[in-house]
Protein backbone atom coordinates (compact mmCIF):
# COMPACT_ATOMS: atom_id res chain seq x y z
CA UNK A 1 0.00 0.00 0.00
CA UNK A 2 1.31 3.46 -0.85
CA UNK A 3 1.32 6.33 1.56
CA UNK A 4 -0.48 9.50 0.62
CA UNK A 5 -0.69 12.75 2.49
CA UNK A 6 -4.11 13.28 4.07
CA UNK A 7 -6.30 14.50 1.22
CA UNK A 8 -8.27 17.64 1.91
CA UNK A 9 -11.34 16.01 0.41
CA UNK A 10 -11.64 13.77 3.44
CA UNK A 11 -12.85 16.73 5.43
CA UNK A 12 -15.84 16.91 3.12
CA UNK A 13 -16.61 13.31 3.94
CA UNK A 14 -18.59 13.46 7.18
CA UNK A 15 -17.89 9.83 7.96
CA UNK A 16 -14.17 10.31 7.82
CA UNK A 17 -14.36 13.64 9.59
CA UNK A 18 -16.16 11.90 12.43
CA UNK A 19 -13.47 9.29 12.51
CA UNK A 20 -10.90 12.07 12.71
CA UNK A 21 -12.57 13.75 15.63
CA UNK A 22 -13.00 10.45 17.43
CA UNK A 23 -9.56 9.16 16.91
CA UNK A 24 -6.38 10.76 15.79
CA UNK A 25 -4.53 7.47 15.46
CA UNK A 26 -7.17 5.68 13.46
CA UNK A 27 -8.24 8.62 11.34
CA UNK A 28 -4.79 9.50 10.07
CA UNK A 29 -4.32 6.02 8.76
CA UNK A 30 -7.90 5.82 7.47
CA UNK A 31 -7.26 8.80 5.25
CA UNK A 32 -4.13 7.17 3.93
CA UNK A 33 -5.98 3.94 3.32
CA UNK A 34 -8.43 5.86 1.11
CA UNK A 35 -12.13 6.16 1.78
CA UNK A 36 -13.07 2.50 1.66
CA UNK A 37 -11.03 -0.22 3.31
CA UNK A 38 -11.49 -3.67 1.78
CA UNK A 39 -12.92 -6.62 3.71
CA UNK A 40 -9.47 -8.23 4.18
CA UNK A 41 -8.21 -4.91 5.58
CA UNK A 42 -11.27 -4.51 7.81
CA UNK A 43 -10.80 -8.03 9.14
CA UNK A 44 -7.17 -7.22 9.88
CA UNK A 45 -8.01 -3.98 11.68
CA UNK A 46 -10.70 -5.58 13.85
CA UNK A 47 -8.49 -8.54 14.75
CA UNK A 48 -5.55 -6.25 15.53
CA UNK A 49 -7.71 -4.04 17.74
CA UNK A 50 -8.65 -7.10 19.81
CA UNK A 51 -5.11 -8.43 20.04
CA UNK A 52 -3.79 -5.05 21.19
CA UNK A 53 -6.32 -4.91 23.99
CA UNK A 54 -5.31 -8.43 25.03
CA UNK A 55 -1.67 -7.31 25.16
CA UNK A 56 -2.59 -4.33 27.35
CA UNK A 57 -4.59 -6.64 29.63
CA UNK A 58 -1.65 -9.02 29.94
CA UNK A 59 0.52 -6.13 31.09
CA UNK A 60 -2.16 -5.24 33.65
CA UNK A 61 -2.27 -8.83 34.91
CA UNK A 62 1.50 -8.78 35.29
CA UNK A 63 1.56 -5.40 37.05
CA UNK A 64 -1.63 -4.75 38.99
CA UNK A 65 -2.61 -6.04 42.42
CA UNK A 66 -5.99 -4.34 42.31
CA UNK A 67 -8.89 -6.81 42.27
CA UNK A 68 -11.15 -4.67 40.08
CA UNK A 69 -8.37 -3.99 37.58
CA UNK A 70 -7.38 -7.65 37.42
CA UNK A 71 -10.98 -8.78 36.92
CA UNK A 72 -11.41 -6.24 34.15
CA UNK A 73 -8.15 -7.33 32.47
CA UNK A 74 -9.17 -10.99 32.68
CA UNK A 75 -12.45 -10.07 31.03
CA UNK A 76 -10.62 -8.26 28.21
CA UNK A 77 -8.45 -11.30 27.55
CA UNK A 78 -11.44 -13.65 27.68
CA UNK A 79 -13.85 -11.62 25.53
CA UNK A 80 -11.39 -10.50 22.87
CA UNK A 81 -9.98 -14.01 22.59
CA UNK A 82 -13.51 -15.32 22.04
CA UNK A 83 -14.40 -12.78 19.37
CA UNK A 84 -11.04 -13.12 17.60
CA UNK A 85 -11.42 -16.88 17.53
CA UNK A 86 -14.67 -16.33 15.64
CA UNK A 87 -12.96 -13.83 13.36
CA UNK A 88 -10.28 -16.37 12.48
CA UNK A 89 -12.89 -19.04 11.80
CA UNK A 90 -14.78 -16.62 9.58
CA UNK A 91 -11.80 -15.52 7.46
CA UNK A 92 -10.88 -19.17 7.04
CA UNK A 93 -14.39 -20.01 5.93
CA UNK A 94 -14.52 -17.07 3.53
CA UNK A 95 -10.97 -17.85 2.34
CA UNK A 96 -9.97 -14.27 3.05
CA UNK A 97 -6.41 -13.44 3.98
CA UNK A 98 -6.42 -10.52 6.45
CA UNK A 99 -4.52 -7.69 4.83
CA UNK A 100 -2.17 -5.57 6.94
CA UNK A 101 -2.70 -1.86 6.34
CA UNK A 102 -1.93 1.60 7.65
CA UNK A 103 -4.82 1.66 10.12
CA UNK A 104 -3.65 -1.60 11.69
CA UNK A 105 -0.09 -0.29 11.76
CA UNK A 106 -1.15 2.98 13.29
CA UNK A 107 -3.19 1.20 15.98
CA UNK A 108 -0.26 -1.09 16.73
CA UNK A 109 2.22 1.77 16.98
CA UNK A 110 -0.11 3.80 19.22
CA UNK A 111 -0.65 0.81 21.50
CA UNK A 112 3.09 0.05 21.68
CA UNK A 113 3.79 3.60 22.75
CA UNK A 114 1.07 3.44 25.39
CA UNK A 115 2.32 0.09 26.64
CA UNK A 116 5.78 1.55 27.06
CA UNK A 117 4.39 4.44 29.10
CA UNK A 118 2.31 2.09 31.24
CA UNK A 119 5.18 -0.32 31.84
CA UNK A 120 7.05 2.45 33.68
CA UNK A 121 4.22 2.78 36.20
CA UNK A 122 3.18 0.63 39.13
CA UNK A 123 0.62 0.50 41.93
CA UNK A 124 -2.25 2.95 41.93
CA UNK A 125 -0.64 5.11 39.23
CA UNK A 126 -0.58 2.15 36.85
CA UNK A 127 -4.15 1.13 37.69
CA UNK A 128 -5.48 4.60 37.00
CA UNK A 129 -3.53 5.08 33.77
CA UNK A 130 -4.48 1.63 32.50
CA UNK A 131 -8.18 2.13 33.23
CA UNK A 132 -8.20 5.59 31.66
CA UNK A 133 -6.45 4.29 28.57
CA UNK A 134 -8.96 1.45 28.31
CA UNK A 135 -11.77 4.01 28.17
CA UNK A 136 -9.96 6.01 25.48
CA UNK A 137 -8.92 2.96 23.48
CA UNK A 138 -12.40 1.45 23.40
CA UNK A 139 -13.84 4.83 22.47
CA UNK A 140 -11.42 5.05 19.55
CA UNK A 141 -12.17 1.58 18.26
CA UNK A 142 -15.93 2.08 18.74
CA UNK A 143 -15.71 5.20 16.59
CA UNK A 144 -13.83 3.41 13.84
CA UNK A 145 -16.20 0.41 13.93
CA UNK A 146 -19.35 2.50 13.85
CA UNK A 147 -18.34 5.10 11.29
CA UNK A 148 -16.02 3.25 8.93
CA UNK A 149 -15.49 -0.47 9.41
CA UNK A 150 -19.11 -1.64 9.78
CA UNK A 151 -20.55 0.59 7.02
CA UNK A 152 -17.77 -0.37 4.62
CA UNK A 153 -17.78 -4.13 5.24
CA UNK A 154 -19.18 -5.89 2.19
CA UNK A 155 -19.61 -9.43 3.46
CA UNK A 156 -22.73 -9.91 5.61
CA UNK A 157 -21.11 -12.32 8.06
CA UNK A 158 -18.14 -10.02 8.55
CA UNK A 159 -20.51 -7.10 9.13
CA UNK A 160 -22.48 -9.10 11.67
CA UNK A 161 -19.32 -10.11 13.55
CA UNK A 162 -18.17 -6.49 13.58
CA UNK A 163 -21.55 -5.48 15.00
CA UNK A 164 -21.07 -7.99 17.83
CA UNK A 165 -17.58 -6.53 18.23
CA UNK A 166 -19.01 -3.02 18.53
CA UNK A 167 -21.53 -4.14 21.14
CA UNK A 168 -18.71 -5.80 23.06
CA UNK A 169 -16.41 -2.78 22.84
CA UNK A 170 -19.24 -0.54 24.07
CA UNK A 171 -19.80 -2.82 27.06
CA UNK A 172 -16.08 -2.76 27.78
CA UNK A 173 -15.98 1.02 27.51
CA UNK A 174 -18.81 1.27 30.04
CA UNK A 175 -17.08 -1.23 32.33
CA UNK A 176 -13.80 0.72 31.99
CA UNK A 177 -15.64 3.93 32.90
CA UNK A 178 -17.00 2.26 36.06
CA UNK A 179 -13.49 1.10 36.85
CA UNK A 180 -12.06 4.63 36.48
CA UNK A 181 -14.81 5.82 38.85
CA UNK A 182 -13.92 3.15 41.40
CA UNK A 183 -10.21 4.00 41.31
CA UNK A 184 -10.72 7.68 42.12
CA UNK B 1 -66.45 -57.39 48.30
CA UNK B 2 -69.85 -56.24 47.13
CA UNK B 3 -70.57 -54.00 44.16
CA UNK B 4 -71.50 -51.15 46.46
CA UNK B 5 -68.26 -51.18 48.36
CA UNK B 6 -66.31 -51.36 45.12
CA UNK B 7 -68.18 -48.31 43.88
CA UNK B 8 -67.52 -46.52 47.10
CA UNK B 9 -63.86 -47.37 46.91
CA UNK B 10 -63.54 -46.17 43.36
CA UNK B 11 -65.46 -43.01 44.15
CA UNK B 12 -63.16 -42.31 47.06
CA UNK B 13 -60.20 -42.99 44.82
CA UNK B 14 -61.35 -40.65 42.07
CA UNK B 15 -62.32 -38.02 44.58
CA UNK B 16 -58.95 -38.10 46.26
CA UNK B 17 -57.36 -38.02 42.86
CA UNK B 18 -59.42 -34.98 41.86
CA UNK B 19 -58.56 -33.30 45.11
CA UNK B 20 -54.92 -33.95 44.48
CA UNK B 21 -54.73 -32.37 41.02
CA UNK B 22 -55.44 -28.72 41.79
CA UNK B 23 -53.22 -28.88 44.84
CA UNK B 24 -50.30 -30.28 42.91
CA UNK B 25 -50.76 -27.76 40.09
CA UNK B 26 -50.82 -24.91 42.55
CA UNK B 27 -47.66 -26.01 44.30
CA UNK B 28 -45.72 -27.08 41.22
CA UNK B 29 -43.15 -24.41 40.46
CA UNK B 30 -42.80 -23.48 36.82
CA UNK B 31 -39.49 -23.07 35.06
CA UNK B 32 -38.96 -20.04 32.84
CA UNK B 33 -35.97 -19.76 30.56
CA UNK B 34 -34.04 -16.55 29.94
CA UNK B 35 -31.56 -17.03 27.13
CA UNK B 36 -28.47 -14.85 26.80
CA UNK B 37 -27.03 -14.25 23.33
CA UNK B 38 -25.05 -11.53 21.59
CA UNK B 39 -24.60 -9.57 24.83
CA UNK B 40 -28.34 -9.35 25.53
CA UNK B 41 -30.62 -10.99 28.11
CA UNK B 42 -33.68 -12.47 26.40
CA UNK B 43 -37.05 -10.98 27.41
CA UNK B 44 -37.99 -11.41 31.06
CA UNK B 45 -40.97 -13.78 31.39
CA UNK B 46 -44.35 -12.43 32.49
CA UNK B 47 -46.52 -14.08 35.15
CA UNK B 48 -43.76 -15.06 37.57
CA UNK B 49 -44.78 -16.23 41.04
CA UNK B 50 -42.95 -17.08 44.24
CA UNK B 51 -41.33 -20.53 44.02
CA UNK B 52 -41.08 -20.38 40.23
CA UNK B 53 -37.65 -20.98 38.77
CA UNK B 54 -35.76 -18.85 36.28
CA UNK B 55 -33.29 -20.84 34.23
CA UNK B 56 -30.48 -18.79 32.72
CA UNK B 57 -28.95 -20.20 29.56
CA UNK B 58 -25.84 -18.66 28.08
CA UNK B 59 -25.86 -19.26 24.31
CA UNK B 60 -23.26 -16.54 23.75
CA UNK B 61 -19.55 -16.90 22.97
CA UNK B 62 -18.76 -14.69 26.00
CA UNK B 63 -18.83 -15.49 29.69
CA UNK B 64 -21.63 -13.68 31.53
CA UNK B 65 -23.26 -13.53 34.94
CA UNK B 66 -26.85 -13.12 36.07
CA UNK B 67 -26.45 -10.88 39.09
CA UNK B 68 -29.27 -9.40 41.16
CA UNK B 69 -28.75 -5.76 42.11
CA UNK B 70 -30.02 -6.55 45.63
CA UNK B 71 -27.46 -9.34 46.05
CA UNK B 72 -30.14 -12.07 45.95
CA UNK B 73 -28.31 -14.13 43.34
CA UNK B 74 -25.07 -14.07 41.38
CA UNK B 75 -24.77 -16.84 38.83
CA UNK B 76 -21.61 -17.38 36.83
CA UNK B 77 -22.41 -18.41 33.27
CA UNK B 78 -19.49 -19.46 31.07
CA UNK B 79 -20.39 -19.95 27.39
CA UNK B 80 -22.89 -22.80 27.04
CA UNK B 81 -23.66 -22.92 30.77
CA UNK B 82 -27.04 -23.03 32.51
CA UNK B 83 -28.00 -21.95 36.01
CA UNK B 84 -31.20 -21.62 38.03
CA UNK B 85 -32.66 -19.09 40.40
CA UNK B 86 -35.58 -19.94 42.67
CA UNK B 87 -37.80 -16.91 43.23
CA UNK B 88 -38.28 -16.85 46.98
CA UNK B 89 -39.91 -13.48 47.54
CA UNK B 90 -42.45 -11.38 45.71
CA UNK B 91 -41.31 -8.06 44.34
CA UNK B 92 -39.16 -6.50 41.65
CA UNK B 93 -35.65 -7.78 41.04
CA UNK B 94 -33.29 -5.90 38.73
CA UNK B 95 -30.40 -7.89 37.35
CA UNK B 96 -27.34 -7.28 35.25
CA UNK B 97 -24.17 -8.96 34.03
CA UNK B 98 -21.18 -8.07 36.20
CA UNK B 99 -18.87 -8.10 33.19
CA UNK B 100 -21.08 -6.20 30.74
CA UNK B 101 -22.91 -3.48 32.66
CA UNK B 102 -25.12 -2.54 29.69
CA UNK B 103 -26.84 -5.93 29.93
CA UNK B 104 -29.90 -5.47 32.14
CA UNK B 105 -33.26 -6.95 32.94
CA UNK B 106 -36.05 -6.96 35.52
CA UNK B 107 -38.08 -9.77 37.08
CA UNK B 108 -41.51 -9.00 38.51
CA UNK B 109 -42.53 -11.68 40.97
CA UNK B 110 -46.11 -11.97 42.22
CA UNK B 111 -46.90 -13.73 45.55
Amino acid sequence: MTLHPIPLTMFRNPRLLLAVTMSFAVSGAMAQTAAKPTDPQIAHIAYTAGQLDIAAAELALKTSQNKGVREFAEEMVRDHTAVNKQALALVEKLRVKPDDNDTSKSLTEGAAKKREELSKLSGAAFDKAYAQNEVAYHQTVNGALATVLIPDAQNGELKSLLETGLKLFKEHQQHAEHLVGQLK
Amino acid sequence: MGVRSLMAASAALSLSFLAFIPLSLGAEPRVYVIEINKLVFGPAPAGLHVNDIVEWRNSDIFRHTATASDGGFDIDLPPGAKGQTVLKRPGVIDYTCRFHPGMKGRLEVAP
